[in-house]
């Protein structure tokens, strides 16, 4: 899956063509505003709804600024892991062969499919107190690591295993019948050309982490400036009855979140342009 | 030679502990006590009706934002037009909220004294009822179609679009004879991405469902009530057919998705 | 291929319109009844009772489950309710300052409250770590398992009940709340709801978990191997249930909330491990339950607790609130 970076074509022809796509395309904009914007608006008009200073005091407090820098720390961790991962099992899936590599491709995507509720309940089960492996993961930061490892494990691998498939041989062929090494080979010319792809997979594991909630409400414990995430907090703020305190760091969190997608999509461009 | 066997072991042992196993552990569960009991725990009417309604809500769901991901697409990658750097990057803001602050968002907006709580005013109720779940479902599962197409319609280029065109082709003409058979698997693709995530919803589903047994529990939400009832074999039944829809769209993905293996 | 992809849409909507014609063919009385999620099993006896009587013949009911708080918000938000039945009264509360509730609504022989319990601890079989008292729970190395206060109503009860056996035991208001700092320092974790700290529990987590002791039977009922101690003292736990606006319109709701007070009811909610309200299933030797030897309730004005609305704000506002302190170390 790439990230759509905007690239000019040129329209089509005609006035007749013109007025179409713009009616289509008012059209699929009105949808995107009633779906996304309207609600996202009506959130953010809620959180200044008590002014800009209960805005600040709300996302300055302690435990939110606390589940903040938990929330973005430990998000960039599991994007940086899954960039080394996700390349990795892109690589063994695509260049190597391996008895039952059919069955691995396919069960890649079910961590995306599977409700995140039964991912928590099954993570519980498998490294928490009663866990047959004998470890116990859960309650701590481990084992909010690893529930956000597991449903951000997609990402990466289905982002660079496209480009890898199209990726021309011979540049690498020619590299090391001149005598350069493998790694060699890999971090000089493989490496760039993918690193696209593996920004753009890191960018969306980065933002499915950030606000992740179910998979994470049962095994972290949700202990204030410990393990709580802020998807947690907001939820807490939620049924605390403190609906502009959630919306406060709601907000925060997806202008955090916008920032990155921006980011990573500025990079991209420049990154294609740059190499043109 | 050692390094490719240490990549090996290393990717699929990642894999191995961080997937399959819990995987496994669902489908053991289930079966633990037996078939039977799994699979009553499905197939009484709580449950199917669980199921009938999640489906349908994907039937809804799924359709208009296949509709809505193919023109936002071509609008994104064949016209210009002020904010579109903004408009391509909101597409993606879905899959970064929490579903927390999605159902939050919609109460905020549907709910008595918001915005558009008139609604629920005149008879039409759009929170706790079907309306406002499949709202729910489309903002999370918004942009897939979009995703996978936009870098198709970029590689294909618009040269055979343009030879239409100056053959005196209408626009619409070009677009299903040309436009349309061209990004036919990604938004295949994009349909079967889609359904996935509208199936597997949970977060903003149960908080826009007000969970009205019978009438607005979907599957997934049935899956935490049995959990919560201590009935871990019929949470894990349910489970285990959300993940076989799961894994059929994933089969289903292999067959439409271009080319993956070397 | 999309074909086969949109094949769906015509068939759903086709059957969605017979669903719907089906239900609307159907002409009976529906109430909506949304409750917390313990009474559920209850509930499901005891409303094909109601259907029964002659009160109750042709009425339906929609039925919705979930946390307290998160029900009484959803009712705040639009959801249809005809009863509430929540876990405390607090929550009602919100709902009468909404307008959905009448003000009047505890204005009848029990207060409004038709189901009570109280505070245990509940401990692994055979009770391997002997907790038995209150100072037990407080001890070095024993891990005790309670909700988050600021988002359970349950933690709340759990909360108020240690202040008041720290209060009944002599100790002073200072005392009790140092008490309360020794004993959250030895909580591991903070599930967001009494069922959720049940699971937690039962997932081999902690020594002791404090809840109601009606989940404490009902999660021995369901199989988890655990055995519940009543402490010496503890907080008569009064669960509320009311009509909304809408649900007096309906003379049928008034009837299900008079059935509930009734002494079928009362002995159905017995069996889910409830302390019926009616004296006379109340003393019946089957429902008579323990009696700890100091039971005081919210309104124990000797013990400093001064209701639920004093108490809400004193102990449990997000941002002055004592236990901000408590668990904020």
């Amino acid at each position: 899956m790439a990230t759509s970076s905007a690239v000019t074509v040129a329209r089509p022809a005609g006035l007749a063509g013109r007025m179409g796509g713009g009616i289509a395309r008012g059209m699929a904009i009105g949808y995107l505003s009633l779906i996304v914007l309207v609600p996202l608006a009506a959130l953010i008009w809620s959180s200044r709804a008590h002014g800009l200073g209960a805005f600040w005091d709300e996302v300055t407090k302690a435990e939110a600024a606390s589940a903040l820098k938990l929330t973005l720390v430990v998000s960039l961790l599991v994007a940086a892991f899954n960039a080394m991962m996700g390349t990795a099992i892109a690589w063994v899936l695509v260049r190597d062969s391996f008895p039952g590599k059919g069955f691995v491709n396919a069960v890649i995507d079910l961590p995306f499919a599977l409700p995140t509720i039964v991912a928590g309940l099954v993570l519980l089960q498998l490294y928490g107190p009663n866990s047959p492996f004998g470890v116990d993961l859960a309650f701590q930061r481990t084992g909010l690591v690893l529930a956000l490892l597991f449903v951000t494990l997609p990402f990466v691998v289905r982002a660079v295993q496209p480009v890898l498939l199209e990726l021309d041989r011979e540049m690498e062929e020619a590299a090391e019948s001149l005598g350069a090494h493998r790694f060699e080979v890999f971090r000089r010319i493989v490496f760039p050309n993918l690193l696209p792809a593996i920004l753009s997979g890191v960018a969306l594991a980065f933002a499915r982490a950030v606000g992740e909630f179910g998979s994470v409400v049962l095994i972290s414990g949700n202990i204030p400036f410990k393990t709580e995430v802020s998807s947690v907090y907001i939820s807490g703020q939620i049924e605390s009855d403190n609906a502009a305190g959630a919306a406060a760091v709601s907000v925060v969190l997806l202008l955090i979140s916008l920032a990155v997608l921006l980011a990573i999509g500025a990079f991209r461009h420049w990154k294609t342009r740059h190499d043109r | 030679m050692i390094a490719k066997w240490a990549l090996r072991l290393g990717a699929l042992g990642y894999l191995a502990f961080l997937l399959l196993v819990p995987v496994g552990l669902v489908f053991y569960r289930t079966f633990e006590h037996g078939f039977h009991p799994a699979w009553a725990a499905v197939t009484n009417p709580q449950a199917l009706h669980a199921l009938w309604l999640t489906l349908l809500i994907a039937a809804i769901a799924v359709p208009l934002n296949t509709l809505f991901g193919v023109t936002l697409a071509i609008a994104l990658v064949r016209h210009r037009f002020p904010g579109r750097g903004l408009v391509n990057a909101i597409v993606d803001l879905p899959l970064a909220l929490s579903p927390v602050v999605v159902g939050l968002s919609l109460y905020l907006l549907y709910g008595t004294g918001g915005w558009l709580s008139g609604f629920a005013d005149h008879g039409i109720k759009i929170l706790f009822a079907l309306p406002g779940m499949v709202l729910a479902t489309i903002f999370v599962s918004l942009p897939f179609v979009v995703r996978e197409v936009v870098p198709v319609l970029r590689e294909i280029g618009t040269d055979q679009e343009q030879a239409a065109e100056t053959l005196g082709a209408a626009p619409f003409t070009v677009f299903r004879r040309i436009t349309l058979p061209a990004i036919r698997w990604a938004v295949c693709y994009g349909v079967v991405l889609t359904t996935a995530r509208a199936i597997g919803e949970f977060g903003a589903v149960s908080i826009v469902s007000g969970r009205i047994e019978g009438k607005t529990e979907t599957l997934p939400l049935y899956v935490q009530s049995q959990f919560e009832g201590f009935n871990t074999t019929g949470a894990f039944a349910a489970s285990v057919i959300l993940a076989l829809i799961a894994a059929s769209t994933v089969v289903a993905m292999r067959f439409f998705r271009p080319k993956e293996e070397a | 291929m999309r074909r086969i992809c949109f094949t769906f849409l015509p068939a759903a909507l086709l059957a969605a319109a017979v669903v719907v014609g089906a239900q609307a063919a159907a002409s009976k009385t529906t109430l909506s009844l949304v409750a917390y999620s313990t009474p559920k099993d209850a509930y499901g006896k005891i409303i094909p009772a109601f259907q029964a009587t002659a009160a109750g013949k042709n009425v339906s009911f929609n039925q919705s489950y979930g946390a307290s708080g998160d029900q009484a918000r959803a009712v705040a938000a639009g959801l249809s309710a005809d009863i509430v039945a929540l876990s405390l009264a607090p929550d009602v509360t919100t709902l009468v300052k909404k307008g959905i509730v009448p003000s009047n609504w505890s204005r009848n022989a029990h207060h409004g409250m038709v189901t009570d319990s109280v505070v245990v601890f509940v401990v692994r079989d055979g009770n391997p770590k002997h907790i038995h008292t209150w100072a037990d729970l407080a001890k070095s190395g024993v891990q005790v398992v309670t909700p988050n206060p600021f988002t359970s109503g349950g933690a709340r009860w759990n909360v108020m009940a240690a202040y008041g056996a720290e209060r009944a035991q002599g100790k002073t208001d200072k005392q009790a709340i140092a008490y309360l700092t020794k004993l959250f320092k030895n909580v591991p974790v903070l599930p967001k709801s009494a069922r959720e700290a049940t699971q937690v529990f039962a997932s081999g987590k902690g020594d002791v978990l404090l809840t109601y002791e009606n989940e404490a039977i009902y999660a021995n009922k369901k199989g988890v191997h655990t055995e519940y101690v009543l402490p010496q003292q503890t907080i008569l736990i009064e669960n509320p249930v009311a009509l909304t606006k809408s649900g007096l319109k309906h003379s049928e709701a008034k009837a299900f909330l008079k059935f509930l007070w009734s002494s079928k009811a009362q002995k159905l909610f017995g069996d889910t491990g409830y302390r019926p309200v009616l004296k006379s299933v109340a003393q019946s030797a089957k429902y008579r339950f323990k009696q700890p030897k100091t039971l005081f309730t919210i309104n124990a004005k000797a013990l400093g607790l001064r209701g639920w609305k004093s108490v809400q704000y004193r102990f449990f506002d997000h941002s002055s609130g004592i236990m901000v302190r408590v668990i904020g170390h």
